[in-house]
């Protein structure tokens, strides 16, 4: 076995762990109004943001937060040996598109809403091959583009079930480098694609679960750590139904995480809000993690964090064929060291 | 009364479309489509007529009114003309609502942007 591996599906970043050195987080108005309203840099006025179309503002969200996290570390864009980033709508063309302004090699990853600890996950292992000095990882979505792309155009006026999740509009991204100052990833943890036959696309938190929990296993068993080694335990966007399957799913296999187990879809807004069962999109985990979490990592409030981004693969496409909705999380463990 | 029946009629519409909503996995969509054809079919079974009588607008503005309007115009179609007119009766019965759905989206269209609920 390659001496960076650990058990079948995480690798031990050793040699040069990546730090994350910089953070920036951009967000709508109603993502503004939530609980966590304080820890982002920047709050929206309105959800055009004086663009002509929604998908035009969500590129320049993530353009914008790319840029703030270079501005934060000092760099340029020619400090930065790789861009990896995704996003929710076809062709990942907020990513792309954003890309091109940017001018940094680029990644484009589909991961769904996994899409931030997918780009983290692929992002360390260069840095700690000593492949790259420093690598932006960047994802964004927005609700009225994610609305179009996988459910109805709001022109519709469609009712939201209780089950249905709000997709954060936002953008967030982190800056990893080999030097520097900051957090580091220590683990990270690839997840299987996991189907348990869930159909509704307004019950992704359901479908996405079951991969939450199976990475979380994985982990536990290839690192012979348990939920006692880590201060917090996170996943993107199951919300309130999605957490409590998780929570139910890792107690069968013998893994109590439920007084340390937080779901950024859980945080994100308020009961009042009208939200439904939490939030949901790319930038849901990408600006709880950039935002919030590494916040509380270096006010020293939390330690170590093990973290999957959690993403409900499915198209429009198969939906309307009536398929069920395959969903996967990739983990990672940050480490505050000292 | 006329508005009471009224009320009354196109309110139980409207739960068993929110129940459809809340409790089944139907689409938006598909509750639609269903409203209107259970409109039709219960016009052609005799149904909707009473309802019609008894609720009045409540019962022909709401979606299987729509139905109603089609079937009743099918109907009367194939009196007036043979069965030509079970192809040309529903929707030139239909034809005020129609036009006025494409007109007044259009311009609703024109005349606002959407936006994300505050």
């Amino acid at each position: 076995m390659s001496m960076h591996r650990m058990g079948g599906q995480t690798l031990l970043l050793t040699q040069n762990p990546p730090k994350i050195i910089s953070r920036a987080t951009i967000v709508g108005k109603k993502e503004g109004e939530g609980p966590l309203a304080e820890y982002f840099d920047k709050i929206l006025e309105d959800d055009l943001w004086g663009e002509k179309s929604w998908e035009k503002a969500e590129r320049r969200m993530y353009v914008e937060a790319a840029e703030l996290a270079l501005k934060k570390a000092q760099k340029e864009p020619q400090d930065i040996n790789y861009l990896f980033g995704g996003d929710l709508l076809d062709q990942i063309i907020s990513a792309t598109f954003a890309a091109r302004s940017l001018g940094i090699p680029f990644y484009g990853l589909y991961g769904a809403c996994s899409s931030m600890t997918q780009t983290i996950s692929l992002a360390a292992p260069l840095l700690d091959g000593g492949y790259a000095d420093n690598v932006l990882c960047v994802t964004s979505s927005h609700f009225c583009s994610a609305e179009r792309q996988f459910r109805y155009p709001l022109e519709m006026g469609v009712q939201r079930p209780p089950t249905a999740q709000w997709t954060v509009t936002g953008a967030g991204g982190v800056l990893l480098s080999v030097n520097g100052e900051g957090p580091c990833i220590t683990h990270v943890t690839t997840g299987k694609v996991i189907d348990f036959g869930m159909k509704d696309a307004n019950y992704m938190g359901a479908a996405m679960a079951p991969a939450a929990a199976d990475t979380f296993r994985a982990h536990f068993e290839d690192t012979g750590r348990g939920p006692d080694d880590y201060d917090l335990i996170v996943t993107g966007d199951l919300a309130k139904y999605g957490r409590e399957l998780t929570i139910d799913l890792l107690k069968r296999d013998g893994y109590d995480i439920e007084d340390r187990f937080i779901d950024c879809g859980c945080e994100m807004f308020n009961e009042s809000q009208d939200v439904h069962a939490g939030a949901s999109g790319c930038a849901c985990s990408a600006v709880v993690l950039a935002g919030y979490l590494l916040k509380k990592m270096e006010d020293g409030d939390i330690k170590r964090i093990l973290m999957a981004s959690t993403g409900a693969l499915h198209s429009i496409i198969t939906s309307q064929q009536g398929d069920s909705i395959p969903g996967i999380a990739h983990a990672i463990a940050i480490e505050k060291k000292g | 009364m006329d508005y009471i029946k009224a009320f009354i009629t196109g309110g139980v519409i409207c739960i068993i479309g929110q129940i459809l909503i809340d409790k089944t996995n139907l689409t938006p969509a598909r509750i639609l489509v269903i409203f209107v054809t259970a409109g039709a079919i219960l016009t052609a079974l005799g149904i909707y007529g009473p309802i019609v009588e008894f609720g009045g607008a409540g019962a022909t503005v709401p979606l299987p009114g729509f139905g109603y309007a089609l079937a009743k115009g099918a109907i009367k179609g194939v009196k007036d003309s043979g069965v030509l007119g079970a192809f040309t009766g529903g929707v030139t019965a239909a034809a005020g609502g129609i036009t006025a759905a494409i007109v007044f989206g259009y311009l609703a269209a024109v005349l606002f942007d959407p936006k994300e609920k505050s």
